[in-house]
């Protein structure tokens, strides 16, 4: 086994995303506020409170994967979006001109679980409703399930299957897990993947999430919990985290992966290093299954986590004023609840410096991205580390005062001036109060 | 140097019973429990057999306060929440969801975690048939404009409940958990079918020897004794076609390659594990040391239809949990020879059992006729993401008391492997030895 507290960085990244699968294009539309949501084409929703989202537009697998793509025809939505972000990350890692030792290469994500297979299993539904009882028949409809539901199409919405198929795809051998902790999933991977390579148990890990929802029984999930916003009349500006107007979140979708690797590895590959991974934390609420803690206790606890890991005193500024942290991708949803928790856990955190920490959104743009979320974007994280600029958080034109913070509405925030961006939060929280949260720092040897 | 991991809690519940002295006497004589499915009518199903959990009620396993919130819990939770209770209990443990012992220990709730292997939990079917049937267009199909609520009166998606979604969340058995006992440590939810639980109780010991917490709850719990849970593992190719049988125990034969198949189960097996100081401290009685973990990948068993990438077929399919073993030995730095006891799956599906005893003889070669192999699968049946949780609360029972099931008298056993393969090709092992161990 090779030594424990291996320095962790990350070589590589690739994502799916509503706004684009390029990582500079798409880059480009975060940092110019633009908007991916409109109404959804993915089924009829023309009669539902929420009948817009955040799709991915014009996703083929074979533009990724070009002949390869056939091998995995069956793979539901959610794992042809890892397969797309993992294949981009291990290209951008040089994974594919200098091969790692596939038995020390390992996968740890947060996919969510696939997309119902609709036409037959309604089918069954309706077959199986019994109207004189008033009771399900098991019987008829497991004979009509029998009929029309295909075993491949249930075996590929286990989740489990999007790290089968990249492992396939790729050949690694090494420690392969999946979690699903909700919102909080692949921050969460990202995290537990740190910790493995960490600890010795794999040089290099693929690890991130993909995840959709938009679909008929994703989407009606939220709207019985009324958790996504209902503004049927401006899809486009319906996301709005942290202003007054805020009325619910706006379902996404996509694939974020990341490439994390032991310094060690990283260098005797030669490899580029984008950014370091310097602290994990991660707390559970153990409050309520539909609540989260009001003074946001369990988000801050991950907070400070992942600060202590990462040796960073929140409370300290460098010599000229600056705190420490540079950037905090929020969780942000656009649920009234949400964001005025994170923003206490943000003000317990950092105190009086709480003012002066960069905080925004990318939500406000490409949607909740759901398990894929976090991985999505602790890639603007870093993507920040490299260019100096914050992304916005777009349609924030009246803030509500329980989150006031130094937010950096609707236009990006070029920080080049002021020593660019060094250090930055990405929190992710889940339902059932899972809260994770991820520090990265540019890397300097 | 890392800290040491013991078992110090076990809380099983299945078939075989409820509780570790029910599932251990169960074990013990090799009691099979796979009858005919009663949590719904399954007649019309290739599979009508399972290890089912019968007469165990949610509501005696919660505090009176949060009897209102079992409405909520999916069957999966129930068992975990289930198994969760039976392992703090044996644990000696109080916590808030768990005061009945008098001598107990109060938990930090900061310094536990909770760690929870979890399957794909399916929506409940004849909930959601009543709502869809209320969107039927006229040709009998469901149709989306009735579902949606503007302009459609009380049908289609207001006939779920609002809370519909939180039941079927794969961490809501975790959530449940930590809430009900106040851990507010690191917890995760862990999937990869029957590695589940063993994958968890790993990353609990990892959480554990990294000093994130001191103790964590961990394992697994899933049932798919469900309309659609059933198809989908019937539909994995794991389960047999029990015709008119009655007992399971004359379809599934681990190794056996007259078996005709897997029988499902369904399960919660929740482990308390802790720092071995910390277990020291507070005088708890410790079953056995978790001394090593590995993981890996295989291409996925029986599903390289799905994948057809022409590498793969020339690779041995088992070499994912000969590199698990591998992993969790090296971590326990001993080697094969050490070990004298084997928890395998052995599902009882020939082509799998074939594949599972390759990277046996692979990894002990002629000693595997000289150690002893305990199998449950043939007992409760294969109960997924619980069954890595019954396999290592196997494992610590056979270490603690120094038995071993089926035969009446076993040389001293002071190293046992559990290990799993799983239905996505996810692989895992522990290592578990006696406490203490001989030298001490």
């Amino acid at each position: 086994m090779a030594p424990n507290n291996q320095r962790v960085v990350i070589t590589g990244m690739g994502w799916v995303t509503p706004l684009g699968t390029d990582i500079n294009d798409t880059w480009a539309k975060l940092t110019s506020a633009q908007s991916a949501i409109a109404p959804v084409t993915r089924f009829d929703a023309s009669t539902c409170a929420t009948n817009f989202a955040a799709e991915v537009k014009d996703f083929t697998l074979a533009d990724h994967l070009g002949d390869r793509a056939d091998a995995h025809r069956h793979a539901g939505v959610g794992t042809q979006f890892a397969l797309a972000a993992a294949n981009a990350a291990w290209k951008m890692a040089g994974l594919d001109t200098t091969p790692p030792n596939l038995k020390r290469t390992g996968i740890y994500l947060g996919a969510g679980e696939g997309v119902l297979d609709y036409p037959p299993y309604m089918a069954a539904n309706i077959a199986g409703w019994n109207h004189e009882t008033r009771k399900l028949d098991s019987v008829a409809w497991i004979a009509k399930a029998y009929e029309g539901m295909q075993p491949i199409a249930e075996v590929e919405q286990e989740p489990q299957l999007a790290s089968t198929h990249i492992a396939a795809e790729l050949g690694t051998m090494g420690p392969t897990l999946n979690c699903m902790t909700a919102c909080a999933a692949s921050t969460q991977a990202i995290g537990e993947a740190f910790e493995i390579i960490r600890r010795g148990d794999a040089d290099i890990m693929l690890a991130g999430g993909c995840h959709s929802m938009i679909h008929p029984l994703g989407m009606t999930g939220f709207m019985r919990l009324t958790a996504m916003s209902t503004r049927r009349d401006d899809p486009q500006t319906a996301s709005r985290p942290f202003d007054n107007t805020r009325d619910g979140f706006v379902m996404g979708e996509g694939a974020g992966i990341i490439i994390l690797e032991s310094l060690e590895s990283a260098k005797a590959r030669g490899a580029n290093i984008l950014a370091e991974v310097a602290g994990f934390g991660s707390t559970a609420d153990a409050y309520r299954i539909t609540d989260i803690h009001p003074d946001g206790k369990g988000g801050a606890g991950a907070m400070a986590g992942a600060l202590k890991q990462a040796g960073i005193d929140p409370n300290a500024t460098d010599a000229d004023g600056r705190p420490l942290v540079h950037y905090i991708s929020a969780h942000g949803t656009g649920t009234q609840e949400n964001d005025k928790t994170e923003s206490n856990g943000v003000r317990s955190v950092f105190g009086e410096l709480a003012p002066k920490v960069p905080f925004s959104s990318v939500k406000s743009m490409m949607g909740h991205l759901i398990q894929a979320a976090g991985a999505v974007e602790l890639m603007t994280c870093i993507q920040a580390i490299q260019t100096g600029i914050l992304p916005p958080t777009a349609n924030l034109n009246d803030l509500d005062p329980a989150c006031g913070l130094d937010h950096v509405p609707n236009e990006a925030r070029d920080m080049n001036a002021i020593g660019g961006v060094e250090v930055c939060l990405s929190n992710s929280f889940g339902f059932g109060g899972q809260n994770d949260t991820i520090c990265v720092r540019k890397y300097t040897n | 140097m890392r800290s040491r991991v013991v078992i110090t809690g076990l809380g099983p519940v299945c078939s075989s019973g409820v509780g570790i002295d029910q599932f251990w006497d169960a074990v013990l004589e090799g009691r099979s429990s796979l009858t005919k499915i009663e949590a719904f009518d399954a007649s019309g199903y290739r599979p009508k057999l399972a290890g089912e959990v019968r007469e165990v009620r949610i509501r005696d396993f919660v505090p009176k306060a949060y009897r209102k919130a079992t409405k909520v819990m999916a069957r999966d939770t129930e068992l975990a929440v289930i198994a969760a209770k039976l392992a703090a209990l044996d644990a000696g443990l109080i916590t808030r969801g768990s005061d009945d012992t008098e001598s107990g220990f109060e938990i930090k709730s900061e310094r536990t975690g909770c760690q929870i292997g979890a399957g794909l939990i399916a929506a409940d079917t004849e909930e959601l048939s009543r709502a869809v049937v209320s969107a039927e267009d006229d040709n009998g199909e469901f149709s989306m404009k009735k579902w949606g609520t503007q302009g459609n009166g009380d049908s289609g998606m207001n006939n779920l409940p609002p809370l519909w979604l939180l039941k079927y969340l794969p961490n809501m058995l975790a959530c449940h958990v930590t809430i009900i006992h106040g851990l507010e440590g690191p917890s995760n939810t862990i999937m990869g079918a029957e590695a589940s639980a063993i994958l968890s109780i790993g990353e609990s010991t990892r959480v554990i020897e990294r000093g994130s917490a001191d103790m964590c709850f961990t394992g697994g719990a899933e049932s798919r004794l469900n309309p659609l849970g059933l198809l989908r593992w019937d539909y994995s190719g794991r389960l047999a076609d029990t015709g008119d049988a009655t007992d399971g125990s004359t379809i599934t034969k681990p190794y056996d390659p007259e078996s005709k198949g897997g029988i499902i189960g369904e399960a919660g097996g929740m482990l308390v594990i802790e720092n071995e100081q910390h277990a020291q401290d507070r005088n708890a009685s410790i079953y056995a040391t978790i001394a090593g973990f590995g993981a890996a990948q295989s291409p996925p068993p029986m599903f390289l239809d799905v994948i057809e990438r022409e590498h793969l077929k020339s690779e041995p399919l088992d070499r994912g949990l000969e590199a698990a073993i591998e992993s969790a030995l090296n971590d326990a730095k001993i080697t094969p020879a050490e070990i004298n006891l084997i928890i395998p799956l052995g599902l009882g599906v020939p082509e799998l059992d074939t594949l599972e005893m390759g990277t046996l003889q692979a990894v002990f070669a002629d000693r595997l006729d000289s150690i002893p192999l305990v199998t449950i699968a043939n007992l409760v049946g294969n109960t997924m993401a619980g069954h890595g949780g019954l396999m290592a609360a196997t494992a610590a029972k056979c270490l603690q008391t120094q038995q071993v099931p089926g035969q009446a008298h076993s040389k001293p056993i002071e190293y046992a492997l559990v290990c799993s393969g799983s239905l996505g090709g996810q692989t895992g092992a522990l290592v578990l030895a006696r406490y203490p161990s001989n030298s001490e």
